[in-house]
């Protein structure tokens, strides 16, 4: 019960439920379905681009590249679009670009054995700059005005694409949470090598990480170029790093082999209430960008601290040999604890 | 996990969307985009309301030059016994300012002016605020024309061009060779300006001016150093160079100002005053010329406030009260022009500080 209550997420849960329940009684226009619906629609993107991030934090990787596949698969759809290519056609065409971007990080990250921090930085550069040459520095609108409402229009306060994020949560927590590959992604994360002695497929579960990564970033794009009715090359430019920080937030050990579906969503969920408390509030974003910050490191900080304790809790009434100062040795019924 | 599963469905996903049929660029009716149909009627008479809250939204909150025009809003707006504030995104991307029009919405604030970073891209949440009754008004970057009521534009661009020709002719005594340093290559602004130069240039009074050369400093100090020394070295008998740019302007007359060019050759364009103030002073540059940013945010305030008053309605051929500024006439598409480019010179440079 107590390390319940000590956990990350349910710290999170709580600073959620403070901050929406002080914008709903002190902030003015808060609690009203149209700006529940821009809060929602605010962050959809960074909430599709953190579930497709999270399980490969989950196996200690990195993909910082995922805000410039957002951006290059916006600009193909621009240019697709200008060609006169119909919207039914370019969707499809536009995820497998996604997933092709995603199989270029994989094969240099599997195949070669690269570090996925350098390749992804590699590809968030290269991919932005692609975008810039698919569409140079024009902007395409005049989407179809049938799909637009799809990414603006909402059933109350709930916009339509509040529902995709929460159906592709869920998957997520399904895959992540309740399946053999899910508890494989832990396994990889806490020692790959124990993970490849003990049968898991680690090269073909990192290939696909980075494949779905890949859809889902197209996914995104879609969702940013309608919702904006508006494709540029400079779409979502910078939004890996409001990814990145949910992801930590949320509790997800940057090293891998910790955090959960839910502390990402709740992390989400909490960084676009405060963001518009603050903005009604006309919080500056300079403070905006402080109190984020704070927030993150906090986020680092607590669980860390928390562990510490706990172990030496554990240490001290045992008075043992501490010959297990380290974290426990790696197996992959570690992750069965957390769900 | 398998690869086949993943072809089968991607397949399949082609499938499903193909089978809804096809829309193009084009053959979407609600695509096109709807005209300006304000319909609320504007009576000319209404007084202005007192306690206005009115936003300005720039592209970017450090953007220099849009913190001048935003104080100048927020000061008319003041004069009005109303509220102004800035607010915005610290990076220029088409969607920041999003999030912003949508908080704006939300507090209810009686107009918004903003500084379009993308013209569609804010255009469905700018319509969203018209629709709940808050007027908008665009300054510097327009918005899609259907998405605000009125664009408050800097200057014509035809005044803008054919005045430079008028202030270098004047400075060179209407006849002799001239050159242009630019930005680059493909800036919409200046290739705009420097066609009506060269518009002005085919009337008869300028038929002793020949334009001899258009260089281009990309808008980049150095660059724009050593093309207007290449200008001024390749072309003995140069008389004059218009730099309708306040980077290019500026790295000419510090070159000039040292050079054996200097008080010879004319130089004149479009700068700020604080960048220009010592080459003024030291006869590099006798006269140039830009808008004044103040006054064009001051402007944009005293529209917002005619808007959200029921003054003006953003139709053409309204008038507009704008307190120290006079009269302005609408324009077609809702444009109400500042005027002409303030001119500077030693004499009323000193009065101006941006």
């Amino acid at each position: 019960m107590r390390d319940r209550l000590l956990r990350w997420e349910t710290i999170l849960l709580v600073l959620c439920v403070l901050v929406l329940a002080y914008g709903a009684i002190s902030t003015d226009g808060f609690a009203e379905a149209d700006n529940i619906s821009f809060l929602l629609l605010d962050y959809s993107e960074v909430a599709l681009l953190a579930f497709a991030l999270l399980p490969i934090v989950l196996t200690g990787e990195i993909d910082l590249s995922v805000a410039s596949v957002l951006g290059f698969c916006s600009a193909l759809t621009g240019a697709l679009w200008n060609g006169g290519m119909p919207f039914e056609t370019i969707v499809p065409l536009v995820l497998v670009a996604g997933v092709v971007l995603g199989f270029i990080n994989a094969v240099l990250i599997v195949r070669f054995g690269l570090p996925s921090l350098a390749v992804t930085i590699g590809t968030l550069g290269l991919y932005r700059g692609l975008a810039y040459v698919v569409l140079g520095d024009g902007a395409v609108t005049g989407f179809p005005s049938t799909y637009r409402p799809l990414a603006t229009a909402s059933i109350g306060f709930l916009p339509y694409v509040t529902i995709l994020v929460i159906v592709i949560g869920i998957i997520a927590m399904v895959v992540v949470h309740y399946t053999p590959v899910g508890r494989a992604l832990y396994a990889i994360g806490l020692g790959e090598q124990t993970a490849r002695f003990s049968g898991i497929r680690v090269d073909r579960i990192k290939m696909s990480l980075y494949l779905v990564s890949g859809g889902l970033a197209a996914l995104a794009s879609l969702v940013f170029t309608l919702r904006y009715n508006s494709a540029r090359a400079d779409n979502g430019n910078g939004l890996e790093l409001a990814v990145v920080a949910a992801v930590l937030l949320g509790g997800v050990s940057i090293f891998g082999g910790r955090g959960t579906v839910f502390g990402v969503a709740t992390a989400v969920l909490l960084m676009a209430g405060l963001r518009n408390v603050l903005f009604l509030g006309d919080v500056s974003n300079e403070i905006q960008n402080v109190i984020t910050g704070l927030l993150l490191i906090v986020s680092v900080l607590v669980p860390a601290s928390v562990r510490l304790l706990a172990r030496r809790r554990r240490e001290r009434p045992a008075a043992e040999p501490t010959l297990d100062e380290e974290e426990p040795c790696p197996t992959p019924t570690v992750s069965s604890q957390r769900s | 996990m398998s690869h086949t599963n993943r072809v089968l469905t991607a397949l399949l996903a082609v499938a499903l969307v193909a089978g809804c049929g096809s829309t193009t660029k084009g053959s979407d009716p609600g695509a096109a985009g709807g005209g300006t149909g304000t319909s609320r009627a504007a009576d000319p008479n209404a007084p202005i309301k007192q306690g206005l809250k009115i936003a300005f939204l720039p592209k970017e909150i450090d953007n220099p030059y849009e913190v001048i025009v935003d104080n100048g809003g927020i000061a008319a707006v003041k004069e009005l016994g109303g509220e102004g504030k800035e607010v915005g995104p610290s990076d220029a991307s088409a969607s920041s300012q999003v999030s912003y029009i949508n908080t704006l919405i939300q507090q209810r604030q009686d107009a918004i002016v903003i500084a379009a970073n993308d013209p569609n891209a804010v255009a469905p949440a700018l319509k969203d605020a018209m629709g709940k009754g808050i007027p908008v008004v665009t300054y510097d970057s327009d918005a899609a024309p259907d998405a605000r009521q009125v664009f408050v534009n800097q200057a014509d661009s035809e005044e803008i061009g054919r005045s430079q020709v008028r202030l270098i002719s004047q400075q060179i005594g209407g006849s002799g060779k001239i050159a242009i340093l630019s930005a680059t290559p493909n800036a919409t602004n200046q290739n705009t300006w420097i066609q009506f130069m060269k518009d002005e240039l085919t009337k008869p009074e300028y038929k002793g001016i020949e334009l001899v050369k258009i260089a281009y400093g990309d808008d980049d100090d150095q660059k724009s150093f050593q093309e207007a020394q290449a200008l001024l070295q390749s072309i003995p008998d140069l008389k004059g160079i218009i730099s309708p740019t306040t980077v290019g302007i500026s790295a000419a007359a510090r070159y000039m100002s040292t050079s054996p060019y200097k008080g010879k050759v004319k130089l004149t364009g479009l700068g700020t005053p604080n960048q220009m103030r010592q080459f003024v002073k030291d006869g590099t540059v006798t006269e140039f010329a830009l808008w004044d940013p103040a006054e064009l945010g001051y402007l944009a305030g005293y529209a917002a406030a005619a808007l959200a008053s029921g003054q003006i309605s953003g139709a053409e051929g309204e008038t507009l009260k704008a307190g120290k500024l006079g009269e302005r006439r609408i324009g077609k598409n809702g444009e109400i022009i500042l005027g002409p480019p303030t001119v500077f010179n030693a004499g009323n440079i000193d009065k101006y500080n941006f």
